[in-house]
């Protein structure tokens, strides 16, 4: 499809040292995921590109069904039939990882690579004490003795702000509030300091006084550890303050990307705006909120050209015929439309 | 300011639940472990009036008591104790015709629509039902009714023959609201009504709450545990804390200024657009269990400013201001409380 990441300069911030780009960790190219479903053929991620650097947090938003997900179950290699990776490239460090044979990337998974989920039960297991568990996880991957091993666990359940560990340790899950369960979660996907973690809306069930607890604790782990983090949520407020940089999906394709500031202050892409507007906050208050007319299209049914265009303002002729590609903008941004909302910089070649 | 009469007033409500013995306690009693029944105190006296046309937010973290306070509002449960008003009559005291004119006059709207919607059952049933069973349209009206109230909550009056299931979380959510308008509600007690929905659908559906409110001169209690979307859409708040409400007040003023530091570290957790990259602090540990709720204040073992009577008093919602009450001893002393309506120099004036 597009060549999207060879026409764009490499993402600035974390990821530069005196202006010299570093190699990301995680490096997406093109990549393309099919479900073959009744209705046929359908692409959830089409020609997705992005790169993420040491200790450098990615937000991923976008709404229900733009494909966030599948791209987070990709890089770590978990897209199931009736799901195929078509196409494209995901590099870890360098290290191409598809193709590679399932027992390959199981040892990836858990140690270089790890996930969690909004429902941490997906990681969990229900008829396991924690301990098993988490000393289980170490000594997949690690030769360490059982008692180093009870150690370590103890004090990552600390890290991530579990009281008295010693005794949580010998608990089952259910034994623990949500809050408290995606804590034990984190702290089994962090054990061995992974390269990358994707976090897929961890704490969107959650309370916000929960959410808090959990997200500067995440922060503090990642930026120790130096982990890359996909962060994935519908929640642009939750990505305001977390995130270095920001990839806005639509319909399975990255419409936007930025650092976050930029994007939030100033987007590029008439989407990106209207998710901006439909967010409540203090000067919208009592006045109706920016909204963004209908829905998101079913993926068997994906608009012509720009997808976005029923619901654009913006919209033209030019839209409904022909795809706009990704265009690069001043400050390592990049948008795909053909009326954006901030002048393009002069094209650099 | 004259406050209108109130459309709903609560007067000391409680409500107590017994919580059987899960599968684990009956096992762990088999070896003598001599567990009981428990009691959560899910609504523990609370008093609250609601005035016609007013918008009032309730917020508070999970199981602190919201559905069950709105399920109460909405006349689905009845209080183990206290009183619920409807235009100043007692729903208890109300029998046959009356209280069915009552239960009709407050609906509630849910969080999950797919799960309160019958699967098997069209869209023209789900909303018609009700108002030809209580008389309010004929059953030859019924089609052209349903018409006209979807076309309302802007949902296509020509999809009215399909299920819940042909339509997606946002057009579910205005099936939801259009039920409860077919009844000609004069009070909607909205449950996290947009909780799962995406920002973009969630917006049009707060706009299709104000609207609704305009046209219809609509009361609300908006129950959510997102502070955002309360603060957008209501005119006063009430912030509960294990089944009490320990603030109540005007909406801008409780979000610019909080008294209680229960309602503080609330507002301090909620991510907002505007700061970039904050630190997140938090308020330490979780809500406690409300099966066992903390002596005195229930707040005292979070507050960072308890002090020895909070661990033994049970401070009341007193008036703190014109319009504003709060439930803390702090607001007893002869200090105002230095709380962030005072610290931040540049919020209040006064
Ligand atoms: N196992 C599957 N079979 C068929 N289609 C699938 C499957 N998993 C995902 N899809 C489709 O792929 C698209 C992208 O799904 P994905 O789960 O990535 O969305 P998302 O952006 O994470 O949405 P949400 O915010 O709701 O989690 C959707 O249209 C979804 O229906
Ligand atoms: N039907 C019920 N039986 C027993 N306990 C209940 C029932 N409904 C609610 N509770 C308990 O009452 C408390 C308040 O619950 P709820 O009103 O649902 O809280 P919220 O809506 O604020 O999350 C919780 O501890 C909950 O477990
Ligand atoms: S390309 Fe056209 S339709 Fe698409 S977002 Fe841009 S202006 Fe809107
Ligand atoms: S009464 Fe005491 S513990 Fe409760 S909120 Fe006030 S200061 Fe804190
Ligand atoms: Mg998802
Ligand atoms: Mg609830």
């Amino acid at each position: 499809m597009s060549a999207e990441a060879s026409s764009l300069p490499s993402p600035q911030g974390r990821g530069t040292q005196g202006g010299r780009a570093m190699t990301p960790i995680l490096s997406v190219r093109d990549l393309v995921v099919t479900f073959a479903i009744r209705e046929g053929v359908v692409t959830a991620v089409n020609g997705v590109s992005f790169d993420v650097h040491r200790g450098e947090v990615l937000g991923l938003v976008g709404e229900s069904g733009s494909g966030k997900s599948v791209t987070g179950l990709a890089i770590l290699g978990l897209v199931d039939a009736p799901g195929r990776i078509e196409a494209g490239s995901i590099r870890l460090e360098g290290e191409e990882l598809i193709g590679k044979p399932e027992r390959e990337l199981r040892r990836l998974r858990g140690k270089r690579l790890a996930m969690i989920f909004q429902d941490p039960m997906t990681t969990l297991n229900p008829v396991l004490r924690i301990d098993t568990q988490m000393i289980e996880a170490i000594r997949a991957h690690e030769n360490v003795s059982e008692k180093a091993a009870r150690d370590r666990a103890r004090q990552a359940l600390l890290k991530v702000g579990i009281p008295s560990p010693e005794e949580r340790l010998t608990a089952y899950p259910h034994q623990f509030s949500g809050g408290m369960r995606q804590r034990v979660a984190i702290a089994t996907a962090l054990l061995h300091r992974p390269a990358v973690l994707v976090a897929d809306e961890p704490t969107t069930a959650l309370d916000v006084t929960i959410q808090a607890q959990i997200l500067a604790e995440v922060q503090e782990l990642a930026a120790e550890s130096g982990t890359a983090m996909v962060w994935i949520t519908h929640d642009l407020s939750v990505i305001a303050g977390l995130a270095d940089r920001i990839a806005v999906m639509y319909a399975g394709r990255i419409v936007e990307t930025g650092a976050v500031a930029d994007v939030l202050e100033r987007p590029i892409h008439p989407y990106t705006a209207g998710l901006i507007g439909s967010v409540p906050s203090r000067n919208k208050r009592g006045v109706p909120l920016a909204q963004i007319p209908g829905m998101t299209p079913s993926l068997a049914k994906v608009p012509p050209a720009c997808p976005f265009n029923p619901r654009c303002p913006r919209a033209s002729v030019t839209c409904r015929t022909i795809m706009p590609e990704p265009t690069p903008y001043d400050g390592a941004r990049m948008a795909r439309c053909h009326h954006p909302l901030i002048e393009q910089a002069p094209a650099a070649a | 300011m004259a406050m209108p009469d109130p459309i709903i007033a609560l007067e000391n409500v409680s409500k107590r639940f017994v919580k059987p013995l899960d599968a684990a306690e009956k096992i762990a009693n088999l070896f003598g472990a001599g567990l009981s029944e428990q009691v959560v105190r899910a609504v523990d006296n609370v008093t609250l009036t609601i005035a016609e046309g007013e918008v009032v937010g309730l917020v508070g973290e999970s199981g602190c008591g919201k559905s069950t306070l709105g399920r109460i509002v909405a006349g689905i449960l009845e209080p183990s104790a206290g009183t619920v008003r409807f235009r100043g009559r007692a729903l208890a005291e109300l029998s046959g015709k009356e209280r069915r004119a009552a239960d009709l006059a407050i609906q509630m709207v849910f969080q999950d629509p797919m799960a309160s919607l019958n699967p098997r059952r069209r869209v023209v049933e789900i909303i018609g039902e009700a108002p030809v069973v209580h008389g309010l349209v004929r059953p030859a009206e019924m089609d052209a009714y349903v018409c006209e109230i979807m076309a309302r909550v802007g949902l296509d009056p020509a999809t009215r023959r399909r299920y819940p299931h042909q339509f997606s979380g946002g057009q579910r959510a205005r099936i939801g609201i259009a039920r409860a308008l077919a009844v000609k509600p004069k009070v909607l007690v909205c449950d996290e009504s947009t909780a799962a929905l995406d920002v973009s659908i969630q917006a049009q559906v707060l706009n299709l709450f104000m609207t609704l409110r305009q046209e219809f001169g609509l009361t609300y209690l908006f129950v959510s545990h997102d502070l955002g979307v309360v603060e957008h859409i209501s005119d006063r708040v009430a912030v509960m804390y294990l089944g009490r409400i320990v603030e109540l007040s005007p909406a801008d003023e409780i979000f610019r200024a909080p008294n209680h530091p229960y309602t503080e570290a609330l507002l301090a957790e909620v991510p907002r657009l505007e700061p970039r990259k904050k630190r997140f602090s938090a308020l330490k540990g979780e809500i406690p269990s409300p099966l066992h709720p903390p002596s005195g204040c229930h707040f005292h073992p979070r507050c960072p400013f308890a002090f020895d009577r909070c661990k033994v008093d049970r401070p009341a919602l007193k008036k703190i201001a014109p319009g504003r009450f709060s439930a803390c001893h702090l607001n007893d002393g002869p200090e105002p409380r230095p709380g962030k309506a005072f610290s931040d120099g540049e919020a209040v004036a006064a």
